[in-house]
């Protein structure tokens, strides 16, 4: 029983951090049609521009990470701009692939920069451990429970009541449509790309606390492609529920039979999905018969 | 289409090469392929092998993403599967490496057959994403199922005997040059052929529009299932050949970043083009080489660049994808036909 107890709260909070990357992910798909293989490297250049900031200049915790913020929003755009806007109306395959062109263009930049050698993230979320009903974990990982679901909060109210919410989901539902209502459908994008590579940052500060600073961080962008699935691409709940579900998956598999098979029943569960409900749980139906 | 050039019977008219410069051009490559053996030292001679191993899969991957429109990202695994069915074969039941080569094709090919159902409920996107897990399952597999596969640890495979001639003994480069040098020009011909038959012709529809392929009928269930075994075929053909060259196999050498470097190979060398395969193939296999060789040379004036040229081997693998999808989508095959078209109506361009 403390076994099982111990591995959900482990599962629930690993969770919470795979949701926090799938937001980013889930973000940038639900207003532009984009797979975003390189959400990995956006965590990873997030983590390591916190890095820079309150490790390297020695700032003040909260003034390093608002700029970290700032600059990782500012690249979200510049990204967007430079190498997703020339391929809209581009093939799906074209579009993958400039993002895993990306991927690699950002991993060496950030090597380049930093060098790949890992390195102690500066503690300022607390990894103290705390006890919960007997299970014992650690404070950063309650942070990324924290952060995910206030995200959640945040992104609901922003879809649900501002008027660039409303246009990013107009944008998602009909491009000609939200065109001709006037919506900027180019700013929708930018939009999208630099509040995913805020949630990106976030994740990667939390991360990076957990693992410390290295090029594992940008790991974590392929592991989270069962979360999205399982949620539906297109939905935030979805992108919470999933992780969470997977966090869950991946502590039981591997506290009762071994942690070899953790690794690789998300992705069973990826192709059981895909084969059974293609939208996920919470996604939106298309449906489309070949 | 060059004018002067009257075609008077339906065979002149449906070869392959049809302008005298085209049968030109096919001379001198053939005569280049032919003598680069005798000329080339042992370094190029690896490259020339790497590169005719990397264009037997790329062609492989086009047949399924350039030519039938379905995403995959599961090469790395298919190329596993090859290799590692070669190379069991012969370590553990002494076939003969020329019957292990078809018999690691033909499994590779109903593996591909397997991962491809999912095609036929998924487009796009989502395929893509199955195939990603078909190579993230299939390189579980052969870490964890160590029985069989050896797990972590690398598997050796025996020397290639041949008639009672060793190949990897002595010159090894060269006797696997000609070897790989037949799989690819097979690999070519067939291809080539198979795109103006009907069952090509068939893929060409379903990328182009999967409905109304069907409604001209072409049975999606079957063509698409035929177009994962053909591309898989290759593909393992490919994996077959990288065993028994290298008379090792790794799992760290089937991973997704293999899977993406194929990926960027015909995007390079231009979907749905044989001849873009070819040339992305070269491409892709030697600018990391080239980049290393610069490197080294620059070592001397820059100090320190020794230590960063994976890096930049990195930087520059994704800059060049993104400039190409972005700049000429169709590859350096666009490229080369701008060219060609320049020089046919030179001076008069328009």
């Amino acid at each position: 029983m403390d076994l099982l107890l111990q591995l959900t709260v482990s599962g629930l909070t690993n969770g919470a951090v795979y949701a926090l990357v799938a937001l980013g992910f889930v973000l940038i798909y639900k207003s532009s049609d984009v797979i975003n293989f390189a959400q990995g490297e956006l965590l990873l250049v997030g983590a390591y521009l916190a890095f820079f900031f309150v490790a390297q200049l020695g700032l003040f915790w909260p003034i390093g990470v608002l700029l970290a913020l700032i600059v990782a929003g500012a690249l979200g755009v510049l990204i967007e701009r430079l190498v997703l806007q020339p391929l809209i109306g581009e093939p799906i395959i074209s579009v993958i692939m400039v993002t895993i062109g990306l991927s690699s263009l950002l991993r060496a930049v950030v090597n380049g920069i930093w060098t790949p050698r890992p390195r102690p993230f500066p503690g300022f979320i607390p990894d103290t451990d705390v006890n919960i009903f007997g299970a014992v974990v650690s404070a950063d990982r309650l942070w990324a429970i924290g952060l995910s679901f206030l995200l959640l909060g945040l992104f609901t109210l922003f879809f649900r009541r501002s008027s660039e919410g409303v246009a990013m989901r107009a944008v998602a539902d009909d491009q000609q449509a939200a065109l001709s209502m006037g919506i900027s459908v180019k700013r929708v994008f930018a939009i999208a790309w630099s509040i995913s590579a805020l949630t990106a940052t976030v994740g990667g500060i939390v991360l990076a606390n957990i693992i410390g600073v290295s090029g594992d961080i940008s790991l974590i962008g392929l592991r989270v492609f069962p979360v999205v699935i399982l949620g539906g691409l297109d939905s935030i709940p979805g992108a919470i529920i999933g992780g969470l579900v997977i966090g869950l998956l991946e502590a039981w598999t591997g506290g009762y039979m071994g942690q070899g098979l953790s690794q690789v029943l998300p992705f069973v569960v990826l192709v059981l999905i895909l084969m059974v409900r293609p939208y996920g749980l919470f996604g939106q139906e298309i449906i489309e018969r070949v | 289409m060059e004018s002067g050039i009257f075609h008077t019977t339906y065979q002149a008219d449906t070869a392959l090469r049809r302008t005298p410069i085209q049968k030109l051009r096919l001379a001198a490559v053939i005569a280049f392929v032919l003598i680069f053996p005798f000329v080339a030292n042992n370094y190029y001679l690896t490259l020339a092998n790497q590169i005719g191993i990397a264009v037997i899969g790329a062609i492989g991957l086009n047949i399924l993403v350039g030519y039938t429109g379905q995403i995959s990202l599961g090469q790395g695994g298919f190329l596993a599967v090859g290799a590692y069915t070669a190379g069991l074969l012969a370590t553990r039941l002494g076939v003969p490496f020329w019957l292990t080569i078809p018999i690691a094709c033909v499994v590779t090919a109903l593996v591909g057959g397997v991962f491809g159902i999912p095609s036929l409920r998924l487009k796009g996107l989502y395929l893509a994403i199955a195939t990603l897990a078909a190579q993230e399952i299939i390189q579980w597999l052969i870490v964890h199922w160590d029985a069989v596969t050896g797990g972590v640890e690398a598997l050796v495979v025996p020397h290639s005997v041949l008639f009672g001639f060793n190949l990897n003994a002595g010159n090894s480069d060269f006797h696997w040059y000609w070897i790989i040098l037949g799989a690819a020009t097979f690999t070519v011909v067939f291809t080539v052929n198979l795109f103006r038959s009907r069952v090509g012709r068939a893929f060409v529809a379903i990328r182009d529009q999967d409905i109304a392929a069907e409604v001209m009928g072409v049975n999606l269930f079957t063509y698409k299932m035929l177009a994962f075994a053909v591309s898989s075929f290759f593909v393992g053909l490919a994996g077959a050949l990288t065993a028994h060259y290298r008379l090792i196999v790794t799992w760290e050498r089937f991973t997704i970043e293999t899977s993406i470097i194929y990926l960027a190979m015909i995007i390079i060398g231009g979907m749905g083009s044989v001849s873009g395969s070819i040339y992305g193939a070269i491409f892709i296999t030697l600018l990391p080489a080239v980049l290393n060789n610069l490197g080294r040379s620059l070592s001397g004036f820059v100090p320190g660049i020794s230590g960063v040229i994976p890096m930049i081997q990195q930087g520059v693998f994704g800059l060049v994808i993104i400039l190409f999808l972005i700049l000429e989508p169709e590859g350096i095959a666009k490229l080369w036909r701008n060219v060609k078209d320049y020089f046919r109506l030179w001076p008069f361009s328009y």
